[in-house]
């Protein structure tokens, strides 16, 4: 069990890089603490800080996308307002404008996953178009950013996710 | 072996909770439910062995919501509420 020091030193650390990414964390504090505590249960458990509010298998590789900020959240903070934990808010929510609740999961089941990741995987093989590009180019599924290097960067510069959340995207 | 967890109160019919205990909106739910002072049983999938919450989801989860994401709460066995929905639970149970 971490301690309240540790919850309120991820918190402020979450804080922190959202604000200076452009994201917020949800304003009510003790609910935001929450999640971080359950980030930090799932990390005791698993070995990374899985989302609090889904199912993590234990498997790292099957659950890089809920490996929070998971590959979900910004579409959700687009339609949503808030992420499916809500840890995440929209401007508006933050300044008290409007509420976060409970939003549908977009996380597609495991059967449909795996299909996708079979089909990514063909279509990069493959290689169509665009292979006149001197270099690869890398996709950060959490935030979006691209880059243009042989490797994808260790820390995405961006959303701070790891190199193993990069897909090849051209 | 299964443990589920039972919580005293007023008998509204058989009341599941299938929860998870890390997640916020879970603990939103039971805490709704202790307010209303429903009798419930619930479950934390995450607390369980592997095999144990891979049967519960693919016997029980699964039927109601096939997307098997929590809170699920399965009222009477006929209806599901997935999800934190304070309007949808105290129009069932309040």
């Amino acid at each position: 069990m971490a301690t309240q020091a540790e919850i309120d030193k991820l918190y402020e650390k979450l804080d922190r890089e959202a604000e200076a990414g452009g994201y917020h964390l949800n304003p009510d504090i003790e609910f935001a603490k929450d999640l971080a505590a359950g980030l930090l249960t799932n990390e005791e458990r698993y070995g990374y800080q899985a989302c609090p509010c889904r199912r993590a298998s234990g498997i790292k590789e099957e659950d890089l996308d809920i490996i929070c900020p998971c590959d979900y959240r910004d579409p959700d903070l687009n339609q949503y307002e808030a992420c499916y934990c809500a840890l995440y808010v929209s401007g508006r929510i933050k300044r008290g404008e409007s509420q976060a609740h409970t939003i549908p999961e977009r996380r597609p089941p495991k059967e449909v996953r795996d299909k996708m990741k079979e089909e990514q995987e063909k279509k990069a093989k493959e290689g169509k178009g665009l292979s006149i590009l001197p270099l690869p180019v890398w996709r950060c599924k959490v935030c979006g950013y691209l880059c243009a290097r042989e490797e994808p960067p260790e820390v995405c510069p961006i959303c701070k996710a790891t190199k193993e959340r990069f897909e090849r995207f051209i | 072996m299964i443990e589920w967890k039972h919580i005293e109160g007023k008998n509204k019919g058989k009341v599941r909770l299938y929860a998870l205990s890390t997640c916020v909106w879970c603990k939103k739910t039971k805490k709704l439910l202790d307010q209303l002072g429903v009798a419930y049983d619930h479950l934390d999938i995450d607390l369980l062995s592997d095999a144990e919450s891979d049967k519960i989801e693919a016997e029980e989860v699964k039927k109601w919501n096939p997307k098997l994401n929590y809170p699920t709460m399965v009222v009477n066995d006929s209806k599901a509420i997935v999800g934190y929905s304070e309007d949808e639970v105290k129009k069932l149970l309040g």
